[in-house]
């Protein structure tokens, strides 16, 4: 009898032992922290868990997130994006121009991406085929880019779009079957570069180049091209992401994704992304920029003044480099 | 054994291969033959000309002059490409590794196993990658695993990992760059007999090396560069640890 139990305690605890992978990943650490925060906040403050808080959560790191899965890519890499805020915004500028000169939501959105991309084949060539560093060309970017989105839109707020404007309003306002259209896009995208970097040789290839870019060229990988895809995807979701905030702000200005930089790169290290290249996640970027808004909204509701989140953020962002490093030791 | 250039049937041989960059004369009318079942071991001082000329057989670059021959027919390499064709592959003294990628994942790397998804797709056939690099590392003798983080790994394992991608290529000459520098000297032993088991495969073995115990041990033959010449080919039965440092050195003109 006693025997019994003694073995079923023990299939009892291997089948409730976590998988030692599980553990070292900063995403399930994230996401445990994300759930504490909910629960305390669930049990502090009524407003916390109402429908309506919820769905204006999740809607407002939705365009953060979606950022977030190419900056990660881009990190994986070995690199970093710091142009992302500043092609939102010309990218925005130039499909809110376009729109309010009568053109169809879906052309004037092509023709918006096909400027992100511009801009991103712009840093990826730089940066991947001439060599130069990731952090300077992107940082000279991020000054072009937004100069230029100035220069096109003379400095003019754009409010009206056009024939299509009910449509827009609706892609980036609207919800579907209850929950905000953005958040549908971030989880799709999400399963997307999840399948991508898991399931694909391209996302083997993309782990493979930040971990050993040496060892990758020697095999036989083109490195450069890899790179290339990188910052074109990071671009590419910059400008989905400008598409959306405008659709739901119902204007846009040439200030569109002004220091989204900062918040996106700090998703993505949150969420687990290794600025030294070879590590991160699609699930990630999307826990990393939940918990940054999931503080944010917390701070609000139980009353902290507005000015300390700055604080709270930095201190976050800083704990998950340093769990990092604790992880890191112990695997090592 | 019939001297060197003169072999019947050569799997691999260049002839009077010569490299300069710009006024640098990196290498000068080398010749060199390697046969199947072989360990040649290539030895001189940092500067000889040993990169060089791994890089000239390995396609990363043309020689200036002279040819390669791959089984007697001339043949051009326009790149690291065209040598892994030809069955040449490198194991590198850094050896080329992704710390953050898996063993299989290693030995796979450009080379990856695809399967069909949804008609169009082809996606990564890890499953299939598992068990090819678990068969490789069986027959290494390796106790690596093919889920293991290269990142966790012992010298010995990361060789063997490096081993059994060339392995997986099914090359028939292998060129090793210091496989013995970077580990402890217990599994030195163990990378040792991975060599020979190569060689007793009939597999064409390149070995570089600064560890004159570790040429004599295995090598079959024994090629000494200075500046960029070749100053001794022979068969290590016929040298010793001696001679060969006097060559290195330049105490000993050529033997």
């Amino acid at each position: 009898m006693a025997e019994r139990t003694l073995a079923s305690a023990e299939t009892e605890r291997s089948r409730f032992r976590v998988p030692p992978r599980l553990l070292a990943s900063q995403a399930f650490w994230v996401t445990l922290a994300t759930l504490i925060i909910i629960v305390v906040m669930v049990a502090i403050s009524d407003a916390f868990a109402s429908y309506k808080n919820i769905f204006n959560t999740t809607r407002n790191f939705a365009f953060i997130g979606i950022m977030a899965l190419g900056q990660v890519a881009v990190i994986i890499t070995g690199g970093i994006d710091l142009a992302v805020g500043s092609v939102m915004g010309l990218s925005g500028i130039v499909f809110g121009m376009l729109m309010a000169s009568g053109h169809s939501l879906w052309l004037s959105a092509a023709l918006g991406l096909s400027v992100a991309l511009a801009a991103g084949a712009v840093n990826g060539y730089l940066i991947a085929y001439l060599g130069l560093s990731p952090f300077v060309v992107t940082l000279g970017m991020l000054s072009v880019a937004r100069s230029l989105a100035l220069v096109v839109s003379n400095n003019q707020m754009v409010y009206q779009f056009g024939p299509d404007e009910k449509l827009l309003f609706a892609l980036g306002g609207g919800e579907t079957f209850g929950i905000a259209n953005p958040v549908l896009i971030l989880i799709a995208l999400t399963l997307l570069f999840g399948f991508m970097l898991n399931f694909t040789v391209w996302g083997r290839h993309i782990y493979a180049v930040g971990g050993n870019a040496q060892a990758a060229r020697l095999t036989g990988l083109a490195v450069d091209r890899i790179k290339l895809s990188a910052y074109l995807l990071s671009a590419l979701t910059a400008g989905i992401a400008a598409i959306l905030t405008i659709g739901w702000l119902g204007s846009v200005t040439n200030a569109l994704g002004l220091t989204y930089e900062l918040r996106v790169i700090a998703a993505s290290v949150i969420g687990g992304a290794n600025l030294l290249g070879g590590e991160g996640t699609a699930y990630g970027a999307l826990i990393g920029s939940a918990l940054l808004e999931i503080i944010r909204n917390s701070l609000l509701l139980a009353g902290v003044d507005p000015y300390w989140q700055g604080t709270f953020i930095g201190l976050f962002i800083v704990l998950a480099v340093l769990l990092e490093r604790i992880r890191g030791k112990r695997s090592a | 054994m019939p001297a060197n250039g003169l072999r019947a049937m050569s799997l691999l041989e260049l002839r009077r291969v010569s490299k300069h960059f710009g006024a640098i004369e990196a290498l000068s009318g080398i010749d060199l033959a390697m046969g199947a079942g072989e360990i040649v071991g290539l030895m001189g001082d940092n500067g000889a000309g040993k990169s060089t000329l791994v890089k000239i057989m390995a396609g990363n670059f043309p020689p200036s002059d002279g040819e390669i021959r791959l089984e007697g027919q001339k043949t051009h390499f326009h790149g690291p490409g065209d040598a892994r064709s030809a069955g040449i592959e490198v194991v590198y003294q850094d050896l080329a590794l992704c710390d953050n990628l898996t063993a299989a994942a290693n030995v796979f790397l450009a080379r990856e196993a695809k399967r069909p998804f949804a008609g169009v797709l082809r996606l990564l056939d890890n499953l299939r990658m598992h068990q090819r690099a678990r068969e490789l590392f069986a027959e290494l003798k390796s106790e690596t695993r093919p889920g293991d983080l290269v990142r966790r790994m012992s010298g010995g394992q990361r060789q063997a990992v490096a081993i059994a991608r060339t392995r997986l290529a099914k090359a028939r000459i292998i060129l090793m760059d210091e496989p013995t520098a970077a580990i402890s000297v217990r599994q030195v032993a163990e990378v040792l007999d991975l060599l020979r088991r190569l060689r007793d495969q009939g597999i064409a073995l390149l070995l570089i090396s600064h560890r004159m115990p570790d040429v004599f041990a295995v090598a079959d033959r024994v090629i000494v560069l200075r500046r960029g010449r070749k100053v001794a080919d022979k068969p290590v039965a016929r040298s010793s640890p001696e001679e060969v440092t006097g060559l290195i050195t330049g105490a000993i003109e050529a033997a």
